[in-house]
């Protein structure tokens, strides 16, 4: 049933305030969310004051130099700042976006920064990702052809085939759609998401994969795949600018089509 | 508490192989509907005003008798598909889901052949 009172854990406090640094020519205040397991307090929200004269242009600039000037507690993932790798994926001023590629100037304000919503959070700004990966496996992300190529030759596709792919092989699976997706935060147990359902749409477009009936087979349920009600959030918060929900579309066209 | 593995709990019981035609059946009854509720809305809004008897009269034309029976279906059937995607969105609990849908697939049908019982009637005289 929906839950009407909210988890114990859903209340947020108000944390600590570190203090600015002297001489600060351009002060921006950060208000970063704060959680660990070991203290059995519920989560705080603390403030930060970073000089951006003295910080580089991105949130995860401004989040690495907290960490290391001002609060070594402050725990994140991050890996290849340049919106690659989807380490840094969090929820910036109220929409999911990977830290290393928003620009601190696009936020007016003090910058709130919470982790992804909706997932359990292992401490402060890391959301525990085991299901998502876990959903990621369950669709075998893999090329599967009874066929061989010929030896020593790799597996063609036209160029027209090849286009196909286009806006879906970009995905780094860094769940800011999965988890801005209102569908997925009340059944994330069975719906698979939009990041998942892109990722299956990848190997169902491949000219090359022999298994699409297969994988067709696998998304036809009501909550694997229809629990998309084309709300858009994914498209809208997608951080390298792929649409999730056409993807979805495209798979529900599938099933229409072999019917 | 239990020690299932993530991706176990993930294929849990296997995919359903069903809701394509869920899914078709609400796009069908909708574009079914626009015409069909733009038709009556306009016949509605030309009869403000008008008795009993001129109202009843309309509804035993054939033509109208045939119109309003299959708005009738479209309405019912489109309004409990629509329903029944949102109780399963979030209704949690296994039994409640299953008597709320059931509920309203019930609710639907008898309102359904209500509507059209009394059309038929008065298309019958």
């Amino acid at each position: 049933m929906v839950e009407f009172s909210l988890p114990k854990n859903s209340k947020v406090r108000e944390g600590k305030t570190w203090p600015a640094t002297d001489g600060a020519k351009r002060p921006k205040s950060f208000r970063v969310y704060r959680w660990n397991g070991d203290d059995g307090e519920t989560p705080q929200v603390d403030t930060y004051t970073v000089d951006l004269d003295d910080c580089g242009p991105m949130v995860l600039d401004a989040i690495i130099k907290i960490k290391n000037e001002i609060d070594p507690t402050l725990t994140f993932r991050r890996s290849c700042r340049e919106g690659v790798c989807g380490s840094c994926a969090m929820n910036v001023d109220g929409t999911n976006t990977l830290a290393c590629t928003k620009f601190l100037d696009e936020v007016k304000g003090e910058v709130k920064v919470y982790p992804l919503p909706h997932m359990p959070v292992v401490k402060d700004l890391v959301p525990d990702l085991t299901q998502a990966y876990a959903q990621y496996r369950s669709i075998e992300p893999w090329l599967k052809s009874d066929s061989q190529p010929t030896p020593g030759k790799e597996r063609l596709q036209s160029p027209e085939e090849r286009e196909k792919l286009d806006g879906m092989w970009e995905c780094i699976l860094c769940f800011c759609c999965t988890t801005a997706c209102p569908s997925y935060w009340w059944n994330s147990d069975r719906y698979l998401g939009p990041a998942v359902l892109l990722q299956a749409n990848r190997w169902i477009q491949d000219s090359r994969d022999e298994a699409t009936g297969e994988r067709l087979d696998e998304l036809e349920d009501p909550f694997r795949l229809y629990r998309c009600h084309t709300i858009m959030n994914c498209t809208k918060t997608c951080p390298k600018g792929l649409n999730p929900a056409k993807a979805i579309a495209d798979i529900k066209l599938a099933m229409v089509e072999r019917r | 508490m239990s020690l299932r593995s993530p991706l176990g709990k993930v294929r849990g019981l296997g995919s359903a192989k069903e809701g394509v035609a869920h899914w078709w059946a609400q796009r069908m009854t909708a574009v079914a509907l626009v015409p069909l509720l733009v038709w009556f809305v306009a016949s509605i809004c030309a009869m403000i005003g008008a008795d009993y008897g001129a109202v009843r009269d309309w509804i035993a034309t054939p033509m109208v008798s045939i119109m309003l029976v299959l708005l009738t279906i479209a309405v019912f059937h489109h309004a409990q598909l629509g329903l029944q995607v949102v109780l399963e969105d979030y209704v949690h609990t296994e039994w409640l889901k299953i008597a709320s849908i059931g509920i309203v697939k019930f609710a639907a049908i008898g309102l359904a052949v209500a509507t059209i019982f009394s059309i038929v009637k008065i298309a019958l005289g």
